[in-house]
């Protein structure tokens, strides 16, 4: 990757402790984001994707522990960082979080207006002297500064297409479709003047026809201000269409990470290349992978996907594989590039 | 019942959900289905695609006699089968079956496996103790899952095993049309690949009749003959798959089409041009429900609504401005 | 049924859930073996006015009463009233209240409701009110207070069902059912029935409890079983003229109510823990 890096995953380790045991759900994970790019992080279910999103900005489920690596943003090591400091400076503010579910994000008995300034009254792009040291419910929103974020509140709304942001302030949130949350849930990411936002799986709960409009929208928005975006999905259409890179992880390992183009034209791991395989074609057979996706709870030595590919060899099961590649990076000992050069 | 006649027949079916005020009296209805007519053959394969809200669901539902219609008929294998009710009705079900999107949940959790396949054949068949063993045996091998795993509770097997047994239930009945509904929704695309394979190898074997429904079209087109598209209740458009993908007439079928996703190909973010959403169901728009964001939609269109018309009796299309 | 041994090893687990389990079974034994456990088996009933009012001693362990009769064996052969009375009031009240619940929350539409605006008009009925006039009506005695406390508990169990039947109507294998041309009534009794069973063994488990007490209290008026059946609410009253001076005469039968009472609501309430989250549990993946 060129340029300074705006996120840096290096080796990160998270387990969940559960009833049954421990499950190693990222096996030491890397990802670079540069500024000003759209990411996409594929996967499928146990894959890690949405751990990893979550984790950046430390909204994990309290059987979580981190256990090794670090992520850097803007140069700064943010798992390390003191934790009032993260939450006031970068947590909602610096890296925001547009969620999945439209249905549930909402408080379903207050006005989005009152939500949405709620917000601003802590996440506000404009900065004051007021820290909130009073504790929440008696600190005061400086009415010159709650007028301002009012204002760029409205304008955003606008942005998104909510018709009438001044009567849409009034609402609740049942009066609005899955679509229509899912704008306002971007809007308010946005408004925040975020340097990177994470989304998980934005659009996988919408009908396609608005998934199409959903994601026009976040491309032009991050785009017009220079948001990176990290957008975790199971679809690869979706990453086709507005991710500028992407990065496919299996049960917890991430196999491999390229610039749209040479990914899709050259894909160079065996389980990306089978994944795209098992798409739906119309007039060819269709293909599985075969096996099943592993239980993060004993999960297989060495490269995760090794029982399932036909090119393994011993030295798959014995270690993970090193990263090899710099514009498309892949972590295999038997990437397809190769193993075409050698057939040939 | 010959070999060319149809196998489901529908006319005008309809299914309306009444709106009630907060005094508990009706001040309107939701159109989940409203005037639908279609016909089935025999080992076909017909695709049901559409948004939420379209009542490709409660078609499935309707059909299936979950839900009790509150307009138009059905025939089935010849007979009719709409104003049929009670022990009639049921015994239907032996021969036109329907799988929830998740046939794993279609499973009672405190039974076993073995007693969840067994009553089904309890309930329709004569068949002895040692005759229903035998064709649970011969189902089970049918959907690739062991036998010992009829001892076991539906908890304890995986998803996708469940979803398997909830097949096999269905199966136990040799049904002759099945209605599937949803069947890859929030599916991982490598277990996808694997269902579809399974439900094709299905149909061979079983000689099945099949109703498609989904809102993933990648899947239809390689699963479907024939595809109907509705749009708030109503078909819109219906045609053999390939006629409908490569020359789509409605103008809601393009849009839906231009919204899919294409790797490799043209990017939808860049050409797609729908706006809004579909109008509340509970008060639609005059004449026709999809005028408000069509692209073509003129004068005529909010007087009278249009109607499924075809020029070579293959492709239907409701539309004033369908191009043949 | 591996529900069973599922349930008994979570009840272990559950220091007050075990600890209920263990005070009914002491309670349910000391009924079932009251002529083997009590001291003076032949003396329940009788009357030896020179000795009564005695403290507690080696000889009756918990005094005797003002009939001279041994208190400690008398609190014994009690238990077996009171929990009979809870028993068959309890039984009697689920054999009307679930089916009820059953046909109201599985029928729905105007049947359901006026079956449960029925069970509203007996939950209305204050339990002690019915049973002193049934028993002004009728007479003091047994089959009375049991017939005020079934007529009176039965709306208990039917809100319940009623409510987890419609809810277990929208549940996906219950659609199943239905669409594979199950029978009603089939699907009623062995797919809803089954899943309604355990809110209906809480709610069982906590009646006992709250029907002893009112089965007690109804004795303490005098309306339960005529003397000298060993009635504990009734001893209770007996012991009234005589205290503070003979206070073992209140206390036997008042501490057996309280153990049986806290017995039956440590373990309902365990059990409504142990048994919920497995549904749960069984219904995720």
């Amino acid at each position: 990757m060129t340029g300074e890096a705006l996120l840096e995953v290096q080796d990160l380790k998270i387990s969940f402790s559960t009833e049954r045991g421990i499950a190693r759900v990222l096996d030491g994970v890397n990802l670079t984001m540069r500024p000003g790019a759209i990411m996409g992080l594929v996967g499928e279910s146990g894959s890690g994707k949405t751990t990893l999103a979550r984790a950046i900005l430390g909204i994990l489920p309290s059987n979580a522990s981190y256990d090794g690596g670090s992520v850097r943003f803007a140069g700064q090591d943010i798992l390390a960082m003191d934790p009032t400091a993260f939450d006031r400076d970068i947590k909602g503010r610096r890296i925001a979080f547009v969620p999945q579910d439209p249905y549930g994000s909402f408080n379903p008995l207050f006005r989005i207006g009152d939500q949405i300034m709620e917000l601003m009254k802590w996440k506000s792009p404009i900065r004051d002297a007021n820290t909130g040291s009073l504790g929440a419910l008696l600190t005061h929103y400086p009415r010159k500064r709650r007028q301002a974020d009012r204002e760029a509140a409205l304008a955003m709304l606008a942005e998104v297409q909510i018709p009438q942001p001044e009567r849409a302030f009034k609402k609740l949130p049942e009066e609005f479709s899955g679509g229509q949350r899912q704008r306002l849930l971007i809007a308010m990411a946005m408004m925040t003047k975020p340097d990177l936002i994470i989304a998980d799986e934005p659009t996988t709960a919408l009908d396609v026809t608005i998934q199409a409009q959903i994601l026009k929208l976040l491309k032009r928005l991050a785009k017009d201000r220079n948001v990176s975006v990290l957008m975790t999905t199971h679809d690869m259409g979706t990453a086709y269409e507005i991710c500028d890179d992407i990065t496919v992880m299996y049960a917890g390992q991430e196999v491999e990470t390229a610039p749209i183009g040479p990914f899709f034209a050259n894909p160079q791991h065996p389980y990306t290349a089978r994944l795209l395989d098992s798409l739906p074609k119309p007039g060819a057979e269709i293909r599985e992978i075969g096996g099943e996706i592993p239980s993060l709870l004993k999960a297989p030595s060495g490269c995760r996907f090794h029982p399932r590919c036909h090119q393994a060899t011993v030295e798959c099961s014995a270690a993970r594989p090193g990263i090899t590649g710099s514009e498309h990076v892949v972590r295999c000992f038997h990437p397809l590039r190769q193993a075409a050069e050698v057939r040939s | 019942m010959n070999a060319t006649s149809p196998m489901l027949s529908v006319q005008g079916l309809a299914r309306h959900f009444p709106l009630r005020n907060a005094f508990g009296i009706r001040t309107g209805a939701i159109k989940a289905l409203d005037e639908v007519s279609f016909e089935i053959r025999p080992g076909e394969t017909l695709g049901v695609v559409g948004e939420s809200g379209c009542g490709k669901t409660t078609l499935g539902k309707t059909l299936a006699g979950i839900h009790v219609p509150t307009a138009g008929r059905m025939q089935f294998e010849g007979k009719e089968i709409s104003a049929l009710t009670g022990p009639q009705r049921r015994a239907i079900a032996q021969r036109l079956q329907y799988v929830h999107q998740d046939p794993g949940n279609a499973l009672d959790p405190r039974w076993t496996i073995r007693r969840s396949l067994d009553e089904p054949l309890a309930t329709h068949t004569t068949l002895s103790r040692t005759e229903r063993d035998a064709r649970i045996e011969e189902i089970l091998t049918a959907v690739g899952l062991p036998s010992a795993h009829l001892d076991l509770y539906p908890h304890e097997l995986s998803g996708g095993q469940q979803r398997r047994v909830g097949l096999a239930r269905i199966l136990t009945l040799k049904p002759r049309l099945v209605i599937l509904d949803e069947p890859t929704s929030g599916l991982d695309v490598s277990v996808q690949a694997t269902v579809l394979k399974l439900f094709r190898a299905l149909r061979t074997k079983f000689d099945l009749t099949y109703l498609f429904i989904s809102h993933d079209l990648s899947v239809v087109r390689i699963m479907c003959d024939r595809v109907a598209v509705m749009y708030l209740g109503r078909i819109v458009e219906i045609a053999p798959t390939e006629d409908l993908f490569s020359n789509p007439q409605h103008p809601y079928t393009r849009s839906l089409l231009s919204a899919i996703p294409e790797i490799g190909g043209r990017r939808v973010t860049e050409t797609f041009t729908l706006e809004g959403e579909p109008p509340d169901a509970g008060r639609l728009p005059s004449g026709c429900r999809f005028r408000g964001r069509c692209p073509s939609a003129a004068p005529q269109c909010a007087e009278i609504e249009p109607t499924l018309a075809t020029a070579d009796g293959r492709h239907l299309t409701a539309c004033h401005f369908a191009r043949t | 049924m591996s529900g069973l041994a599922y349930a008994l090893r979570k009840i272990i687990q559950d220091r007050s859930a075990l600890l209920g389990l263990i005070l009914v079974g002491l309670v349910v034994l000391a009924a079932i073996f009251a002529p083997l456990i009590s001291t003076h088996p032949d003396a329940v009933w009788d009357m030896n006015p020179k000795l009564r009012l005695l403290p507690p001693s080696s000889n009756w362990l918990l005094g005797t009463d003002r009939m001279g009769a041994d208190i400690y064996s008398r609190v014994i052969y009690g238990a077996r009233i009171t929990l009979m009375i809870a028993v068959i009031a309890v039984g009697a009240s689920m054999l009307v209240g679930v089916p009820i619940g059953l046909i109201a929350g599985w029928r729905g539409s105007w049947l359901g409701e006026i079956l449960m605006r029925v069970s509203d008009v007996f939950l209305a009925v204050p339990q002690i009110v019915l049973a002193i006039a049934i028993a002004q009506t009728l007479g003091p005695s047994i089959e009375n207070v049991i017939l005020a406390l079934s007529i009176t508990y039965w709306p208990w169990f039917t809100r319940l069902v009623y409510a987890e039947v419609k809810a277990l109507k929208n549940e996906t294998f219950i659609e199943a059912a239905i669409a594979l041309g199950v029978a009603p009534w089939r699907i009623v009794l062995l797919h809803v029935l089954p899943n309604v069973a355990s809110p209906i063994i809480v709610r069982a488990s906590i009646g006992m409890g709250f029907t002893i007490l009112t089965a007690a209290s109804l004795g303490f008026l005098g309306l339960g079983a005529p003397p000298p059946a060993p009635e504990w609410g009734r001893m209770i009253a007996e012991s009234r003229e005589f205290l503070p001076q003979s206070w073992w005469y209140a206390l036997a039968p008042g501490v057996a109510i309280f153990i049986v009472v806290m017995g039956f609501n440590l373990l309902g309430d365990g059990l409504r823990d142990i048994l919920d989250p497995r549904i749960r549990r069984s219904h995720d993946r």
